[in-house]
């Protein structure tokens, strides 16, 4: 009897531990069988993420789900577009535009050919506001934008430029508030719901399919954006990602990150100087 | 002591309300409390600033991975949504927004509520929305300690009462209450 009852209670005890336990086997089974690889992410994010896609879907616990998951196609990817973030706007964070503008500009009309390279690029919202801002500083016709993603339903969003108009009230004043030159109107033109962003600013936009997680450097750039991505990534995965950045950057070349995120706490941060400590742009060093 | 971490919830009136709760907290106040409050996508943390002028406690905007420690307060950061880590590390997500607010309470709440289980005290505040409702109910399932403002000290009292409606909480007490059942809780040995 009392043995029983032990039993029972460390059963209980280790309960939640379970969920932890399913869930990494769940992560490591979407890598085994898909490819894509969420080992190393933020663990309190990807909980929220299967634990809602449990919710809906019905399921009574992560393993049950992941032999759905293994099993059914069109599942997986429902699954896998949950745990990929598209959430971006255009001129997120106006300041940090601003900055570009007054900081990174200047650098970039030194050089006679410009390679940017968006990584996580998302639905492409700041890939078309560099366009953008390129266009107004009279450097677009130089430049190539490698926008990229490993999301391919993102990506193919993004190529087509449609996005709704109920957005684009706040993209105006975010856009006004960046030091914008013109109309933001006369970038785009509205067909019923959406607006359609201008043909002259996806010339120069390569929209590649990308995975910071487990593809290599392909292209050496003068500039990097990744905003917002390397929060959802934990500690490690993060130092392997900035040293993809750094070998894919020219020397003198600059890393934008999101307005949270740091090069303090990474094995590079000696390898750069600050160009706007506030808005996270760096340097890299000669 | 035996609880590990404050989380608390406000939205509109929250200033009066933190600024109340935060003149008050004595110095030597161990218990890390970690907050959302409701504020505009671009808004700048000056009033964080302020309000660490006015308390003796160590308060600050949350920073990515950043080691939750005992004596601090940490503020999510605009824009974001705040989560803890089993490993009582902050992660930042810019996620869609959760009830009409990045940072959400609920986000907030529910990741604490997996890391710090029963360890875990819980306070909703004043504000207009339901944020943090799903949140506090949480918390009470990891068998953490639910602590609401009463609506009637309120200055908006609708997220208060829609806690209530959907828990029991521990306590419904007015701020000065709150703030001399947390001193207790933090002298209380384990």
């Amino acid at each position: 009897m009392v043995r029983i009852k032990t039993k029972i209670v460390l059963k209980k005890m280790h309960y939640k531990d379970t969920s932890d336990l399913e869930i990494s086997l769940l992560l490591e089974a979407i890598y085994r069988k898909y490819g894509y690889d969420f080992r190393e992410y933020s663990q309190a994010h990807i909980r929220r993420r299967v634990m809602n896609r449990m919710a809906v879907s019905g399921f009574e616990d992560v393993s049950q789900m992941q032999s759905k998951v293994l099993n059914d196609e069109p599942f997986a990817s429902e699954l896998l577009q949950d745990l990929s973030i598209t959430v971006t706007e255009m001129f997120r964070d106006p300041a940090f535009y601003r900055s570009l503008r007054e900081k990174v500009i200047p650098i970039l009309k030194t050089y006679p050919f410009i390679k940017i390279w968006h990584a996580g690029c998302a639905t492409g919202e700041e890939a078309y506001s560099m366009a953008i801002l390129l266009q107004e500083e009279g450097l677009y016709d130089r430049t190539t934008i490698y926008a990229t993603d490993f999301n391919q339903m993102a990506l193919n969003r993004a190529k087509d430029g449609i996005f709704s108009n109920k957005m684009i009230k706040e993209y105006t004043s975010n856009y006004q508030l960046s030091g914008g030159k013109e109309s933001f109107s006369s970038y785009y033109t509205s067909s019923y719901d959406n607006v359609i962003m201008n043909q002259s600013l996806k010339k120069n936009i390569v929209w590649a399919n990308h995975n910071l997680v487990t593809d290599s450097v392909f292209a050496e750039v003068h500039l990097i954006l990744c905003r917002n991505v390397l929060i959802y990534f934990d500690k490690n995965l993060q130092n392997k990602v900035q040293t993809l950045f750094y070998n894919s950057l020219i020397n003198g070349g600059v890393l934008c990150l999101g307005s949270k995120e740091s090069l303090q706490f990474t094995d590079l941060y000696e390898e750069y100087i600050e160009l706007d400590t506030k808005q996270r742009i760096f340097k890299k060093k000669y | 002591m035996y609880y590990e971490a404050i989380v608390i919830g406000v939205s509109s009136g929250g200033m009066n309300a933190l600024k109340i709760i935060f003149s008050a907290l004595p110095v030597d106040f161990n218990i890390p409390i970690i907050i959302v409050q409701h504020v505009g996508a671009h808004s700048d943390s000056q009033w964080i600033k302020l309000l660490n002028e006015k308390s003796p406690l160590d308060i600050k905007e949350a920073d990515e991975k950043e080691k939750i420690e005992k004596g601090k307060v940490y503020f999510a950061p605009p824009n974001y949504h705040l989560l803890i880590e089993k490993n009582k590390t902050f992660s930042f997500t810019i996620d869609e927004r959760v009830n009409f607010a990045r940072p959400s309470i609920d986000v907030l709440f529910e990741s604490a509520a997996e890391a710090y289980k029963n360890k875990l005290i819980g306070i909703v505040l004043t504000g207009s929305n339901h944020d943090g409702t799903k949140g506090i109910k949480r918390i009470k399932e990891c068998g953490g300690l639910a602590i609401i403002q009463d609506p009637k000290t309120a200055e908006s009292a609708y997220m208060p009462k829609s806690a209530i409606a959907a828990i029991v909480p521990d306590y419904i007490l007015s701020l000065e209450d709150i703030v001399e059942l947390l001193i207790q809780i933090d002298q209380q040995k384990e």
